[in-house]
């Protein structure tokens, strides 16, 4: 995930710090010039990375640091805060028109990801109850148009193109004044990828901007873009004053610091972060948060939030109740794999809890194929072997197999996972026991 | 327009960012010292060279310029151009031996695969290639007909599934097409794929083995298709691309906008992946084969 190497290289700079009780001025110098090449390699643009060398410099350096009894906490707290103040303080929403309906114009470079993120913004949106309509103004890219229909299909939202027509311009405005109020609430305008340097189709852009007034513009940038993404933004940003950024690929193993370099230059909020193959792959842009995760203190609260869209409450309290009972079965198991699946990828999620080493985690990565296969041995069982598992013999298994189309051995793992997972819940709650009674068993277990 | 000249005006603005970055530098410093090597490292790693590489760049030419007794920072500025060109020398040619030969084109998502496959298969036909094309990215929405639009306009047969149905499959049709219309290459194109995704890497490994297993006598050009607005990641994605699938050489795409693509040195360097094609505008002929000496040239001249 985006920013975590650059937080382990934080990490090891600090560790530094750490072992050596007080922190001189050669150390902060050196912890300096360790984050300075993190972020280069990061991706941040370089002057981005003087200016940030710059103002962590000037606050570490002074005696507060010097006399503090955690150094190293200091200089971490003062990194992360400047990276959050870099990347915008906090995060920003998106304009809603008070007189619908609300524009929203999506630009970027080529193949940055304009079109897919079109479709995950309009879920997005549709989640929050708002009606959208699509508008194909790629005339240039083959099959671009086609490629729009079939994404706003996949997400539920209407579509408008106008077959023939070579003028976006037109197209656009045409979108939004036969745009029908009774049906919709937010048109979003898919431009063509374009060069920030090709005057002509920059043009094109502003006359959009001009003819449909947008309420946002926002500009859509690849997560691994190098150093030129300060360029991309600013054109961008010079030409049509954006009123935001989308971050996508972010799943991606990119460090990221185009997020950093971007919102430097522009002065313009990231509003969306983008990662995954799926429609409802979007997120809200914290930059408190991802402040934190660059320096590998993990992203708790992103997983937080995700965690309360996807899970039904009250499922969780009877799981709670369940394991606290421990008469956890294997529906509970099958129940418990479905809502990992609406919170998305389980790296995404592992990757946002604090001390989870991201290079660990590629080597164990969690496959998600597995997971259906595991989904799928469980409901080729009857109810009465859900319910209680130590029924289920040799031709109970087969029959288990051959309906789920694996193979016995898979459903011997599988019952093997299943039953050490049981073992390790009554450990949990036998651990809750022995708090409770430690005081009256000094010698402990 | 030669060749040469169409590279230097596709590169263009490529060239004057890092030739004016690299120009002040030279003109700022009349005797070579620290300064010296410390803006030029900075005007490398503008050209997204990344810090390790910039400074190990300067680091030999810092040694060139002592052992050679180079005493001009203009002759220094030459010794650099040279250690860049040496750094991407090797063999940048399309290996299309056997009959089909096959190209397959993999990459992250967007980088312009499609688009390279297109002008790929304009340049092949022009040097007398009966070229087949495979449509094996079956998931983005409407990435097969893209495919067939340049299929259209290049006048060649294009193999398609339905969207959603295994790519595999495509490719392993395409093979037994190639073959029984005696089609002289063979270019795959892929979906594009995050590298550091499992299981998308499990299925391009599949292709890659349907490939090698129906047409075994065939040679294999394996093409890293890559953005040059790319940063350091790019090192991450040659990496692990290379692990599933043998590259050969890589496209490097969109050198028409302001992005240098210096990284293409670093890949060099460290996977010795040579890059075989660059990508310098929209048009069906704006797909050259890489020259490095013109390209490091054209970068610093």
């Amino acid at each position: 995930m985006a920013f975590e190497s650059l937080g382990e290289k934080l990490q090891q700079t600090f560790k530094k710090l750490k072992g050596h009780g007080k922190v001189s001025e050669k150390d902060i110098k050196e912890a300096m010039r360790e984050i300075k090449m993190a972020l280069l390699e990061a991706d941040v643009n370089f002057k981005v990375v003087k200016s940030f060398e710059n103002a962590v410099k000037e606050k570490a350096l002074g005696s507060e640091v010097m006399e503090s009894l955690t150094p190293g906490q200091q200089i971490i707290k003062i990194v992360r805060d400047e990276l959050t103040a870099l990347m915008g303080g906090e995060n920003s929403k998106l304009t809603v028109s008070p007189k619908p309906p609300t524009v929203i114009m999506m630009v970027g470079l080529q193949g940055a990801g304009k079109t897919t993120t079109t479709g995950k913004l309009a879920t997005y949106l549709k989640k929050q109850g708002k009606k959208p309509l699509l508008v194909a103004c790629d005339v240039y890219r083959p099959a671009a148009v086609k490629q729009l229909e079939v994404v706003a299909g996949q997400c539920g939202a209407g579509f408008f193109s106008k077959p023939g027509s070579n003028k976006p311009v037109e197209i656009a405005k045409e979108a939004v004044k036969k745009c029908d109020l009774s049906i919709y609430d937010t048109v979003i305008i898919d431009t063509a990828g374009r060069l920030h340097i090709d005057e002509e189709l920059m043009g094109e852009l502003v006359a959009i901007k001009e003819a449909v007034e947008p309420d946002e513009i926002l500009l859509v940038v690849d997560a691994m873009t190098g150093q030129d993404a300060v360029n991309v933004a600013e054109s961008f940003n010079n030409q049509l004053d954006i009123t935001g950024v989308v971050l996508a690929k972010m799943d991606s193993d990119t460090r990221g610091g185009a997020a950093l370099s971007v919102r430097a230059v522009t002065g313009k909020p990231i509003k969306f972060a983008a990662s995954g193959e799926k429609m409802d792959d979007l997120e809200q842009f914290y930059p408190d948060r991802m402040a934190s995760r660059i320096l590998g203190l993990g992203d708790v609260l992103s997983l937080i939030d995700r965690a309360e869209e996807a899970m039904d409450i009250k499922k969780a309290e009877e799981l709670e109740k369940k394991l606290r009972e421990a008469s956890f079965n294997l529906n509970d198991f099958l129940d418990q794999m479905e809502q990992m699946k609406k919170m998305g990828p389980m790296e995404n999620i592992l990757g946002m809890l604090p001390g989870i080493n991201t290079k660990a985690l590629q080597g164990a990565s969690i496959d998600e194929k597995q997971m259906e296969r595991t989904a799928a041995i469980i409901k080729s069982m009857t109810k009465k072997e859900r319910e209680n598992s130590s029924i289920i013999n040799a031709s109970r298994k087969r029959r288990i197999a051959a309906g789920s189309g694996t193979d016995v051995k898979d459903v011997n793992v599988l019952l093997n996972n299943y039953e050490n997972m049981k073992k390790m819940i009554k450990q949990m709650t036998g651990n809750k026991m022995m708090k409770k009674f430690g005081k009256k068993f000094p010698f402990g277990m | 327009m030669g060749l040469f000249d169409k590279l230097k005006q596709g590169l263009g603005k490529t060239r004057e960012s890092i030739k004016g970055a690299v120009d002040s530098v030279f003109v700022a410093f009349n005797n070579i010292g620290e300064d010296l090597y410390e803006e030029l490292e900075e005007a490398l790693i503008f050209a997204d060279l990344g810090a390790e590489t910039a400074i190990a760049l300067t680091n030999e030419l810092r040694e060139n310029v002592k052992t050679k007794r180079i005493s001009e920072p203009e002759e220094a500025k030459k010794e650099l151009y040279n250690i860049i060109s040496e750094a991407l020398s090797g063999d940048c040619s399309l290996n299309l031996s056997g009959k089909p030969a096959v190209i397959m084109v993999i990459g992250v998502n967007g980088v312009g695969k499609t688009t390279s496959i297109g002008k790929m298969t304009a340049l092949l036909q022009s040097k007398g290639k009966k070229v087949i094309l495979a449509a094996a990215d079956t998931f983005r929405a409407a990435a097969i007909d893209q495919l067939a639009i340049w299929a259209d306009r290049n006048n060649v047969t294009m193999i398609r599934h339905e969207e959603g149905s295994d790519p595999a499959a495509v490719v392993f049709d395409a093979c037994a097409a190639a073959k029984s219309r005696n089609a002289d290459v063979l270019i795959c194109d892929t979906a594009g794929r995050l590298h550091n995704k499992k299981n998308l890497m499990q299925e391009l490994e599949k292709i890659y083995r349907v490939i090698k297993r129906e047409l075994p006598e065939s040679s294999l050009e394996v093409l890293l298709a890559l953005d040059a607005t790319t940063g350091q990641n790019a090192v991450n994605q040659a990496e692990m691309f290379k692990e599933t699938a043998d590259i050969t050489g890589i496209v490097l795409t969109k050198l028409d906008g302001t992005a240098k693509g210096g990284i293409v040195i670093n890949i060099k360097k460290k996977l010795n992946i040579p890059v075989k094609f660059i990508g310098v505008g929209e048009g069906i002929e704006d797909l050259q084969e890489f020259d490095p000496e013109a390209f490091a040239k054209a970068l610093l001249e």
